[in-house]
């Protein structure tokens, strides 16, 4: 392969990120020598197995995806502004869409969410960490060296370009020949692992380290969503890691999976693909569903209305997000009996989702409501979601759908769920347990600026497409043609998206002046929270808890201070604290897969074989490990106590 | 973590002893589910391929019952002397234990012997993964099996060389457990290979 | 407590559990290739003879029900079992149109 091939050339924007990814690079190595922080990175956080660090990474990964996916969003609009414009050619346009719906489902999404699972979930049912911390390291660097290998694409071999759905046979061989795809392929497959294993992670953690007296009915919402989430994750992503495993045989092994000869058929990926991915969107919705419940009430100072109903909502979305996924190509000419089917349990999905939003309004209904930032998202999140549900009830619809069906009607639907559900969530759950984090809060006026520009730039941009979508533009055209006269709502969608941008630099500017001049929270319970993570100091110690509280009621710690006690802690009543030791060989173990998966994309097998190799020595060095972790001593937990304990 | 202290007693077996241990044995069960979902995903696609079969061979060119029952009986015996090792773990005799997981050692790479004879005779006979979807769905599905029990059987090498150097400890008990289920998850796979592959393959 | 770990002699429970599965085996050989059954009843046939030999390798070798956990794990099986069905059943329901 020459050089001129391993790189891509041609293209000023290219060349443009070469230079600031170099410059970044640079950068980077430059503060960690001079400020000599490399110890500090490798002992505080490559090699750490602490849940509260590792969804930190998660976040601070998922926000640079953001980002990523946000500057690819923005070159498509800028493309689509006016007609006939030259901005992108329609190689570089596919290349983007692609990127940028891959990214912000995989590599934003899922690890935001995740990211706040790690952190809040084992606070929230009064446990100490997770149920194998030396996994949960694994899948987050699983994680980001698949998200990394899937972001040089552009600049080393090229991007992928068929989509994020990556339909065949366009994804064959035969339509793409370059590399592009084998980045699809396996940068999903290494990160789809590391998701998998965090799915069972946290099953067993919710399932068996719970408080004492945190019976199932009495666990916080985000817990159940995360519960219900992590059966999703375990059942659907081996499905995908099937899916791509036999991308990968058809594009480097020349098989028949998809091919359009000798047998194979290409409508099996588009199947396969969404039996996993329909699943995946309710695995991003869930969360985001769990953390505005604990936003609502919290902020309307009233228990969840209709808690079991909650429950039994989500419980049945378990089992319908599995017999919904042919929704996705009602148009591929199945017969009418499998179209009514799917039309049917699409419908059918539609009555839990409904339940929830009943449950929020009659939470707030006479509640006494302070307006955070938490809340303003988690509110605006209601009627923006609704409208991106209704809109999805009209797509199920079979015979309807041959009209909506890959325009910017079906764009609009699913940004309305994904961004007013999902990414909402995302920020409100980051507005709210930031304290937790880093142990102050986010500034609340930079925060509602944040929370206007980007929620009216939201309705801005997405609105229009609904319109778009009805008067015949197709997703994914490159340009179109004047008299088509789509070029005002286009414009109009271009402003807002430029409205969003704003929201998000915003956004990053607040993290940056919260670090600096953000207020200290001192109590560690900053919005009178009503569940466990509120009862530990803020940021949390390493142990979480001193003691294992003991749980009497639904919303633990608001009862405990309702009956006048709060959490106290009894130092009589200190023992030692168990905790695992860290370890490099998750970092380690990732490196070799992204080199592994590098080999793959290349084809270059010695590479795979030796990096393959690698991994499976990691392996087996841990069978061998006899690590025990260490204890940490009461004299050294009073300390710590003493030290963050609020003062009350 | 807090309802664990109170359930220790004498009568639990060794691999249930530890928190640690009870943890990673439901984690693996739970692994279980996820692998039971990926290869029901391999299944869909060769049964919606298998008719699927271009200019290549059909699958009653392609199949001997001969070769296929004496693959099933090596892995349905080594489930069985996996079940006995696991037995003798529980009575505490470290010798039986190690003997009946090297017998289930062998009988696994008799099994992988006959498999890979079975695959180099197809391909001799043209019939390899890039001939038709038949064929593509064929190998990955039987062959994701084989590499299971591949690497079942490295596994359990490694496991019988912590027994050697550290006899029974709650933590190399749990490991034989794992690894037991395991097994036996496998041998379930291929029943049900035997029937939707093979024997339906013939009478089809 | 919930559990209910087996202590025996003589390991009888794995010796019928293997003497059914080659049982079952056999039972399956024979519909196909001997029964003369119409090919649909030889496949009924021989699914749900695999279907019980999965059943009893779960219950008689992997001790499903057994541990604090059995109820979890039990579970944990049936559900999987579900989606099982749901994929390939789904699958070859929906891509049957496809010549
Ligand atoms: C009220 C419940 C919902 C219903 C009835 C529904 C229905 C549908 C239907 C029928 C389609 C396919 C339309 C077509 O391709 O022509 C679709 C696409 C989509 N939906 Fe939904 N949906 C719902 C909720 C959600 C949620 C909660 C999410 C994610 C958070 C979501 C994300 C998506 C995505 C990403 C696509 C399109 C993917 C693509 O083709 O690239 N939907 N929805
Ligand atoms: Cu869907």
């Amino acid at each position: 392969m020459k050089w001129s091939e391993f790189f891509v050339t041609g293209e000023p924007l290219i060349y443009a990120a070469d230079v600031s990814i170099v410059l970044t690079v640079i950068g980077i190595v430059f503060i960690l020598t001079y400020f000599k922080k490399w110890k500090w990175l490798w002992d505080e956080w490559l090699t750490t197995v602490d849940h509260k660090k590792i969804g930190v990474m998660y976040i601070i990964s998922a926000v640079l995806m953001l980002f990523r996916g946000g500057v690819d969003a923005l070159l498509m609009r800028a493309q689509l502004t006016a007609p006939n414009m030259k901005f992108l050619d329609s190689q570089h346009y596919n290349e983007i869409f692609t990127t940028h719906g891959t990214i912000m489902i995989l590599f934003m999404a899922m690890p935001f969410i995740i990211g706040l699972m790690n952190i809040v979930v084992p606070l929230q049912i009064g446990a100490r960490d997770v149920a194998y911390p030396y996994l949960n390291a694994l899948s987050f660097w699983l994680f980001f060296v698949g998200a990394m290998l899937f972001n040089i694409a552009f600049v080393i071999g090229g991007s992928p370009d068929a989509g994020w759905t990556a339909y065949f046979p366009l994804a064959g061989n035969e339509f793409s020949p370059g590399v592009g795809n084998n980045y699809y392929a396996v940068a999903l497959q290494i990160s789809g692992i590391g998701t998998l294993m965090t799915g069972i992670n946290f099953l067993v953690t919710i399932l068996k380290m719970r408080a004492l007296g945190m019976t199932l009915m009495r666990m916080p919402m985000f817990t159940w969503t995360i519960l219900i989430t992590c059966v999703l994750i375990i059942f659907a992503f081996p499905v995908l890691t099937v899916a791509l495993a036999l991308m990968t045989f058809d594009r480097l092994f020349d098989t028949q999976f998809f091919t359009m000869a000798n047998g194979g058929m290409s409508m099996l990926w588009a199947n396969l693909f969404w039996i996993w991915g329909h699943p995946e969107v309710y695995i991003v919705i869930l969360p985001s569903f769990g953390i505005f419940s604990e936003v609502v009430s919290t902020f309307a100072r009233k228990r969840l209305f209709g808690y079991k109903a909650m429950v039994g909502s989500i419980v049945g979305i378990a089992f319908l997000s599995f017999i919904v996924w042919v929704h996705h190509f009602f148009t591929m000419g199945a017969g009418a009996a499998v179209n009514s089917f799917f039309s049917i349990t699409t419908m059918a999905i539609a009555i839990p989702t409904g339940v929830k939003i009943f449950n929020w309004l009659f939470t707030l209904r006479k509640g006494r409501i302070r307006f955070t930032t938490a809340m303003l998202w988690s509110l605006a999140f209601i009627p923006n979601f609704v409208i991106g549900g209704v809109t999805g009830v009209m797509l199920a619809m079979a015979a309807a759908d041959y009209q909506y069906h890959n325009s910017y009607f079906l764009i609009a639907h699913f940004h309305y769920v994904l961004i007013a559900g999902t990414v909402f969530a995302c920020f409100a759950g980051l507005h709210y347990w930031y304290p937790k984090m880093f142990g102050h809060m986010l500034n609340e006026r930079l925060g509602k600026w944040t929370f206007w520009l980007f929620m009216i730039g939201f309705n801005v941009c997405f609105f229009p497409m609904y319109f778009l979508g009805l008067m015949g533009m197709t997703r994914r055209m490159y340009t179109y043609s004047a008299g088509l006269g789509w070029t005002p709502l286009n414009v109009v969608a271009t402003i807002g998206a430029a409205l969003m941008g704003i929201g998000f630099l915003v956004l990053c500017y607040n993290i940056y002046y919260s670090a600096r001049y953000g207020e200290r929270d001192m109590t560690g319970d900053p919005w009178d929270g009503r569940t466990l993570e509120w009862a530990t100091s803020s940021p949390v110690a390493h142990y979480n808890f001193a003691v294992i509280p003991e749980v009497k009621d639904l919303d633990a710690y608001w009862e405990m201070k309702k009956s006048g006690k709060g959490f106290e802690m009894d130092e009589e009543k200190l023992k030692p604290i168990h905790m695992p030791s860290n370890s490099g060989r998750p970092f380690l173990i990732s490196i070799a897969f992204f080199f592994a998966g590098f080999g793959l994309v290349f084809k270059w097998f010695t590479l795979a074989i030796i990096a393959a190799v690698f991994i499976i020595l990691g392996l087996i060095l841990r069978s061998f490990d006899d690590d025990d972790g260490y204890y940490i001593s009461v004299d050294e937990i009073k300390r710590t106590e003493r030290l963050t304990r609020k003062e009350a | 973590m807090a309802e664990a202290a109170h359930h220790y007693d004498e009568t639990m077996p060794l691999e249930y002893r530890t928190e640690e241990s009870r943890l990673n044995i439901l984690g693996f069960w739970i692994f279980l589910g996820a692998e039971v979902a990926l290869f029901a995903t391999l299944f869909a696609t060769y049964l919606v391929l298998f008719q699927r079969t271009g200019h290549g061979p059909t699958t009653a060119d392609l199949f001997e019952i001969k070769d296929v029952m004496i693959e099933t009986l090596l892995l349905l015996t080594s489930s069985f002397t996996c079940g006995l090792a696991v037995f003798e773990m529980r009575r505490r005799r470290l010798t039986g234990l190690l003997v009946w997981l090297l017998v289930t050692l062998l009988l696994g790479a008799g099994f992988i012997t006959f498999e890979v004879r079975e695959f180099i005779h197809y391909v001799h006979e043209g019939a390899t993964m890039q001939t038709s979807a038949f064929l593509s769905s064929f190998f990955v599905l039987v062959g994701t099996h084989g590499a299971h029990v591949s690497l079942g059987i490295g596994w359990m090498t490694l496991i019988i060389i912590q027994l050697l150097q550290r006899g029974f400890t709650p933590r190399t008990a749990r490991k034989v457990f794992i690894v037991s289920l395991y097994w036996h998850f496998l041998d379930v796979v291929w029943i049900f290979i035997f029937t939707l592959v093979y024997l339906t393959g013939m009478v089809m | 407590m919930g559990t209910n770990y087996h202590h025996e002699t003589f390991p009888w429970k794995h010796i019928v559990g293997f003497i059914l599965s080659l049982v079952l085996t056999f039972a399956a050989l024979w519909i196909a290739f001997s029964s003369g059954l119409a090919t649909k009843a030889i496949l009924t046939g021989i699914v749900v003879l695999a279907v019980l030999q999965a059943v009893l390798q779960l219950f008689m070798f992997m001790h499903v029900t057994e541990s604090d956990s059995g109820k979890i794990q039990t579970i944990n099986m049936a559900y999987s079992f579900f989606i099982a069905i749901v994929v390939v059943a789904g699958s070859i329901w929906t891509m049957a149109f496809v010549l």
